[in-house]
Formats: structure tokens, C-alpha cells, sequence
């Protein structure tokens, strides 16, 4: 027999299925990974340090730039934690609009999320673009209503920026209309796709107990069977109100992470058809001064990103800046499960289990 | 107008006119050299801007089925974009990485590339059109052909870096397995043709005697086209190169045009696989019988490669990647077994044609319908039977005593 030794692999940050900057430190044997060290901090900015400088209402871009592909739930989460600590008011008319970006955004997030993921088992993109043809309706809608594509800091203490604008409606009723047929169409190419499932049904389990254990959330945690869904367990804005179901895996394989995302779509699309239907006139905007002093005190404030919960934990001293802003976020707590998932699987494995966690770098380094 | 009576319609005799005056007014030897250097020219001809063209159509109807619209910017359609990028690479700095090792660095390009071009020698673009007719023209285009293993692993081990010597080590194990079955399935129709010669295989396809192949070899032509998209590096089993996990495998350390080398190479092969798929399966230079006195033999036979090249794009276009020992197993346990019982089938087949009295055209209809029916029950039991294996990762406290990463991570 001969003598064979594991080597050491590094993987990233220059990859090309490393989404951003991820590092992968990898021990292999052969192909099969023997050791696995996740590695961050290369999109390292200080946000929280830099939030602790500013007024509330100037941290909402920062939240932009943490989760790029999701930044709706990010400004959502923050306003929601600034909310709770300065006591301010939300229409009912921006609520429910929180809730339609929130949903559609959570759409065009998991359309990127498993566009990546299928390029990251091989694919040549194809299943890729036709989800982007999707995504870019949604930026249009974006884009009608913040003036924005990708960072929109739409959402403001106390309301939105300002009220959608009259075009915006026949386009999302539309975009709602459509969005079944095509998940549809996505399903055909790849739910029933023979390589797909060998290679993604069965790969890198993470057992519930150790999901839960790791803190993990969203579409990782509910991929492993846990029924846990903030909309659900602690409805903010007017999550309450609308009938929806939280799809939920078998064993928290690659494939259940996939498929809960997929049909998260579905549901999102349930949310926007009520929310559309239901949504009052009223004044959606913004009740309080740009510039405004909480009172002494502390407030966690989190709601249900694509990526799982996003919290913000604000201390106050009574000024016009937060005097702690702590960020939970979700790639970085579910991409420290990574490890329990890899070791034992094939290279190939390992790209495809980091696709399935659908990690946005932005927010993991923050 | 009979096409047929003109050299445009039957190039094979130009060159066969040259060795004749050759042979009658010049020097003996003039009579071999010239008309091979004619036929090279002539084969370099074809090559050379196929190879511009595939790169264009690949890109061009990748973007279709991705609903984008590919390069459109440089010449009408995009058609000289392939051109832009040639002299780009050729202009490119050639980086060498510091540690590695020299000549098989720099000879790798070069000995995937001759093998790739080697190739078309035997294949036949038409009737008398092939560079050089062997008798064994198959055993030489499978003994060419998996030279190209060679280039892979010097260029893997050579770069001094962990992608490409991965990309090696795959490459070793994916063209070894694969090699078997591709032979295999060749078996069936050298079985049918009676000869190892490509042009007697496409004679033996004529409408006259048999049918084109595929008509009673289904099988052997899927194991065949499996197989050889495994050895010329296509998506679903691009494991060599694939990108999404080792970078860009054996060319990894490669720029310029070395790295152009590696492609040029690279789609040489692709399109004498589809050459050697028409040849063998799909009658070669024959038509549709009643186009074919208007359309010249070796248009049809590049047309049938294009097509091909095609279908080798919708796959790539459609599929994602299967993982390494997926594609180990799918080679000794799913393409193997199939050939071996294809090769039965087809042998007893022959000792049966050689014994009938049925009309040719009543046996072999009767013979596709058998073979048709006989592959889909072979490929569906045989799926049923041997599973694609699923969630077999290796045993995890085993690899855990393999060793761990050290606890400090060492600063760069």
C-alpha cells in the first residue's frame, strides 16, 4: 500500500464558487475532505463601528451593503429595532408595503440563491440567467420605487421613503400573475433533474438538532425539518394577517435547502397576492424628524431575511447615534455549520454544500 | 445540372488527378509528397476556421439558451470575435509560475495538440477524401485519441498547483474508465461493417446495402456519445476543467497562447468526436438520398459535424455536472455492462443476417425495432438495478483520523 497524505487546499478568496470572498481552508485526502476551516473577514468594513458614529437614519444604508442581494429585509430589520427603541409609530398603509418588498425581495434573493447554487453543482449558468430574467423584473419594481437597483434604503424609521408610485401596481400585479408559471418552469429543469438530485439529495446533512445547536436560521434551519419562521413565531408588520404555509425539509440535505427555497417562492407569492389585495390608502411615510434622540435604553429588533434572522441589537444613550449596534447575521451564523457538513464529502461536495447555505459575503464579514 | 460530374462535388479526385499527372510527369516521390501536403493543406483549411466558427457558434447559441445575445459587437453578428480574441492571447504575456517544472510546462499545449489533429488523418470527409485510408483507421483514431491524457497530466503536474494536479489525477482516472466503454461501443459497428477501415464503414452505410448505423446501434451510439463528451471535456462530465471546484483544472497556470493552445486543442477533439459520430453512426458523407446529387459529399459530412457540435452545446447548456465518483460508477457500472451486451446482441445479429433469406430492407427495419425496444429495456433495467449512488459520503470518524488542520492558521 502506498503512504499517502492529506494536503492542505485554499480555497479562496479568489474562486470562482466562493461567492465574494469566502475562504475555504481545506484538508484533503485524495478528493475527500478530511478538515475544513472556514475563513472571513476579507469584506471586512466596520459597519458596526461606523453605525456608532452616526444618527439612526444614517446606518440604514449601511444595511444595504451588508445583504446586497436582499436589501429590503436588511432596512427592514434595522427600522424595525429602531422602532422598538424609540417608540415611533408605522402607518397601516406602510406596513403593508414593508411587507410586499420584504416578499418580493425575498423572491428575487432566492432566485439568486438558487441560480448560484445550481451554477455552483455545475451548471453552465443556464438555469442561472433565466432566474436573473425574473430578478430583473423585480429590480424594475425596486427601482420604480426607491429610484434604486441594489441598495434601496427604501425603508425608514416610521414608515417608507414614499409611497409607490401609481405604475408601480400593474407591474407587481403582473410579476405576481407570472411568478407561478415560471417557478414552475424552474422545477421542470431542475427539481426532477436526475444529476442534480445524485448530487444534492443526501449531501451535507445537518441533522436538526445540530441546525438548531448552531444557532442556525432560515432556509438552513428549515431545511433540516425545524418549523421556525419569524413571520410566524414573532409576526412583525402585518405578517398576522395573511395565510401562508412554512415549507419545511426532510433531513437538511442540500436538496431540502434548495427545495424549501423554492417553494418559500410560492408562499411569497401567496403573501403578495393578499397584500396587494388588501393594502389601505392612507400616508405611508415617515411620522418623525430625520435627526431624532431615543431615550436611554436597549432594543433588538430582527425579522425574516432570505438568509434566515436578521437581528440588530441598539443600545441608546439618549444622543442621536446608537451607543452599541450589534448585527446578528444570518450567513455568518448558519456558514459556521459548514464544517459538520463538508468533512467526508468530495471537493465538489464542499462547493455545492457552501452554495446551498447561500451566503452573501457582505453580511457574513459586515 | 449534375453536380457530380465536377471536382467541387468530388474534391477526392483532385487529388487523385495530381498523383497521376504526378506519377507520369515528374519525379516518382513528387507522386507521395505532394498530395499529402495538399491534403494537410487542405485538412488545415478546414480545421483552422472550423475552429474560429465553433468558437463563435458555441458562444452564440450558449447565449440563445441562456435568453442572451453572445458577442454581437465585432464584425456583423459577432462573427469576428473569435479573431479579436486569437490575437488577444497571442499578444498576452506567457506567465510561468516560478516552481514549475520547465519543459513539461511548456511541451504540454503541443502534445495535447498534435494527437487532437492526428485525428482527422483517417476520417473520411468524403469519398477518396480521406488523408490517409488505413485499413485499421478505428484502432488508430482510439490509440490517437487517448494521447490526449498525456497532455492533461503534464500540464497538471507541471504548474506546480494543487487545482491542476487534481485536475491531473481526475483526468488519469475519467479517460482511463471512459476509454473502455467508448472502444466497446466501436465494436458493434465494426462488427456490422466487417472492417476497422472508416471508409468501408461508411460504405457500408450506403443507401444501397445497410441503412446508416443508428438505425440498429442506438446503444452503442448513446454509451458512444456519453463517452466521448467524458473524453473531450463536456458538461455534464467536465470534470477535468470543471470550474466551479478546481478552477480551470490542467490550464489552470496557463496564459496566453498556451492557454489558447489548450482550447484550440480542446475543440479539435470535440469536433473529431462529432466527426468520428457521423462517420461511424450517421453515414458519414451520405445525404438524404434525393439531395444528395446536388449537395457535395463533404458538405454533408461537416454539416452532420456541426450538428453535432450542436447537440454537444445543449447539453452543456442544460445539465449540471455529475461528481467524480458518480462518474466512476456511471462508467464501470452502467456503460461497461451495456456495451459488452451490446456487442452480444449486435454479434448474433450478424451470424443472423448472414443466414437469412429476408429482404434487406424487411431484416433491418425488424432489426431497429429489436435493438430500439432492446436498448430502452436495457437502460431502464439497468438504471433500476444500479442506482446512481446517493448519500455515501465516506465513513466520517475514518476521515477524522486522517489528521486536522493545524489550530493557528498561518498568517500570509
Amino acid at each position: 500500500m502506498l503512504k499517502t497524505e492529506p494536503y492542505v487546499l485554499n480555497m479562496g478568496p479568489q474562486h470562482p464558487s466562493t461567492h465574494g470572498v469566502f475562504r475555504m481552508e481545506l484538508l484533503l485526502d485524495g478528493e475527500t475532505v478530511v478538515d475544513m476551516r472556514p475563513i472571513m473577514g476579507y469584506l471586512h468594513r466596520g459597519i458596526e463601528k461606523l453605525s456608532e458614529e452616526r444618527s439612526y437614519t444614517q446606518c440604514i444604508p449601511f444595511t444595504d451593503r451588508m445583504d446586497y442581494l436582499s436589501s429590503m429585509t436588511g432596512n427592514l430589520s434595522l427600522c424595525l429595532a429602531i422602532e422598538k427603541l424609540a417608540g415611533i409609530e408605522v402607518s397601516e398603509r406602510a406596513k403593508y408595503l414593508r411587507v410586499i418588498m420584504a416578499e418580493l425581495q425575498r423572491i428575487a434573493s432566492h432566485l439568486f440563491g438558487v441560480g448560484t447554487f445550481i451554477d455552483d453543482c455545475g451548471a453552465s449558468g443556464t438555469p442561472f440567467l433565466y432566474m436573473l430574467r425574473e430578478r430583473e423584473k423585480l429590480i424594475d419594481l425596486f427601482e420604480m420605487a426607491s429610484g434604486a437597483r441594489l441598495t434601496y434604503s427604501y425603508i425608514r424609521p416610521g414608515g417608507v421613503m414614499r409611497d409607490v408610485p401609481d405604475e408601480f401596481w400593474p407591474a407587481v400585479r403582473r410579476f405576481v400573475a407570472e411568478m407561478p408559471r415560471y417557478i414552475d418552469e424552474y422545477e421542470q429543469l431542475l427539481t426532477g433533474n436526475e444529476i442534480l438530485r445524485a448530487r444534492t439529495i443526501g449531501v451535507g446533512i445537518l441533522p436538526r438538532e445540530q441546525a438548531i445547536n448552531a444557532s442556525a436560521s432560515g432556509p438552513v434551519l428549515r431545511g433540516s425539518g425545524v418549523k421556525w419562521d419569524l413571520r410566524k413565531a414573532d409576526p412583525y408588520c402585518v405578517y398576522d394577517r395573511f395565510d401562508f404555509d412554512i415549507p419545511t425539509g426532510k433531513q437538511g440535505d442540500a436538496f431540502d435547502r434548495y427545495f424549501v427555497r423554492v417553494q418559500e417562492m410560492r408562499q411569497s407569492v401567496r403573501i403578495l397576492e393578499q397584500a396587494i389585495r388588501d393594502i389601505p390608502s392612507g400616508d405611508p411615510l415617515p411620522k418623525v424628524a430625520l435627526f431624532f434622540h431615543p431615550p436611554a435604553g436597549d432594543a433588538y429588533g430582527r425579522s425574516e431575511t432570505p438568509r434566515g434572522e436578521l437581528g440588530f441589537y441598539l443600545v441608546s444613550d439618549g444622543s442621536i447615534a446608537p451607543y452599541r449596534f450589534k448585527i446578528r447575521s444570518p450567513s455568518f451564523i448558519n456558514i459556521t455549520a459548514l464544517c459538520d457538513m463538508v468533512v467526508g464529502w468530495r471537493i465538489a461536495d464542499a462547493v455545492a454544500i457552501t452554495g446551498s447555505i447561500d451566503i452573501v459575503m457582505g453580511e457574513v464579514d459586515r | 445540372m449534375d453536380w457530380r460530374d465536377f471536382y467541387i462535388y468530388h474534391l477526392g479526385k483532385v487529388n487523385e488527378s495530381v498523383r497521376s499527372w504526378l506519377s507520369a510527369h515528374a519525379a516518382g516521390w513528387t507522386a507521395y509528397v505532394v498530395p499529402a501536403i495538399l491534403g494537410a493543406i487542405l485538412l488545415l483549411v478546414f480545421l483552422l476556421p472550423s475552429q474560429l466558427m465553433v468558437v463563435w457558434i458555441e458562444r452564440r447559441l450558449i447565449a440563445r439558451f441562456q435568453i442572451r445575445r453572445g458577442p454581437n459587437r465585432v464584425g456583423p453578428w459577432g462573427l469576428l470575435q473569435s479573431i479579436v480574441d486569437a490575437i488577444k492571447l497571442l499578444s498576452k504575456e506567457a506567465i510561468m509560475p516560478r516552481y514549475a517544472d520547465k519543459w513539461p510546462y511548456l511541451a504540454a499545449p503541443v502534445v495535447g495538440f498534435i494527437p487532437a489533429i492526428l485525428v482527422y488523418a483517417v476520417i473520411p470527409f468524403g469519398p477518396d477524401l480521406a488523408f490517409a485510408d488505413l485499413n485499421i483507421g478505428l484502432l488508430y483514431l482510439v490509440a490517437i485519441g487517448s494521447y490526449s491524457v498525456i497532455s492533461v497530466f503534464m500540464a497538471g503536474w507541471a504548474s506546480s498547483n494543487k487545482y491542476a494536479l487534481i485536475s491531473a489525477m481526475r483526468s488519469v482516472a475519467v479517460l482511463v474508465s471512459y476509454e473502455i466503454p467508448n472502444v466497446l461501443a466501436l465494436v458493434g459497428v465494426i462488427l456490422l461493417a466487417g472492417s476497422l477501415s472508416l471508409t468501408d464503414i461508411v460504405r457500408a452505410q450506403s443507401s444501397g446495402s445497410f441503412t446508416w448505423f443508428i438505425t440498429v446501434q442506438p446503444l452503442a451510439f448513446l454509451i458512444f456519445f456519453i463517452t466521448a463528451s467524458a473524453e473531450v471535456n463536456r458538461t455534464p462530465v467536465d470534470l477535468i476543467e470543471a470550474e466551479q471546484e478546481i478552477v480551470a483544472g490542467h490550464h489552470t497556470e496557463y496564459s496566453g497562447m498556451k492557454f489558447g493552445l489548450f482550447y484550440v486543442a480542446e475543440y479539435t477533439s470535440i469536433l473529431a468526436a462529432c466527426a468520428v459520430m457521423s462517420t461511424l453512426f450517421f453515414g458519414g458523407w451520405h445525404g438524404i438520398p434525393w439531395l444528395e446529387r446536388y449537395i457535395p459529399p463533404w458538405i454533408w459530412f461537416i454539416a452532420k459535424i456541426y450538428i453535432f457540435f450542436a447537440v454537444f452545446i445543449w447539453t452543456r447548456a442544460t445539465l449540471p455536472r455529475l461528481r467524480i465518483d458518480q462518474l466512476m460508477a456511471f462508467a464501470w457500472k452502467f456503460l461497461i455492462p451495456l456495451s459488452l451486451l451490446n456487442i452480444l446482441v449486435t454479434a448474433v445479429e450478424v451470424l443472423l443476417i448472414d443466414n437469412t433469406t429476408l429482404a434487406p430492407a424487411v431484416w433491418m427495419t425488424l432489426l431497429a425495432v429489436v435493438n430500439y425496444a432492446l436498448a430502452a429495456l436495457l437502460i431502464v433495467a439497468w438504471s433500476r438495478a444500479f442506482r446512481m449512488p446517493r448519500r455515501r459520503s465516506a465513513d466520517i470518524p475514518e476521515v477524522r483520523r486522517l489528521g486536522a488542520l493545524p489550530a493557528e492558521t498561518p498568517s500570509y
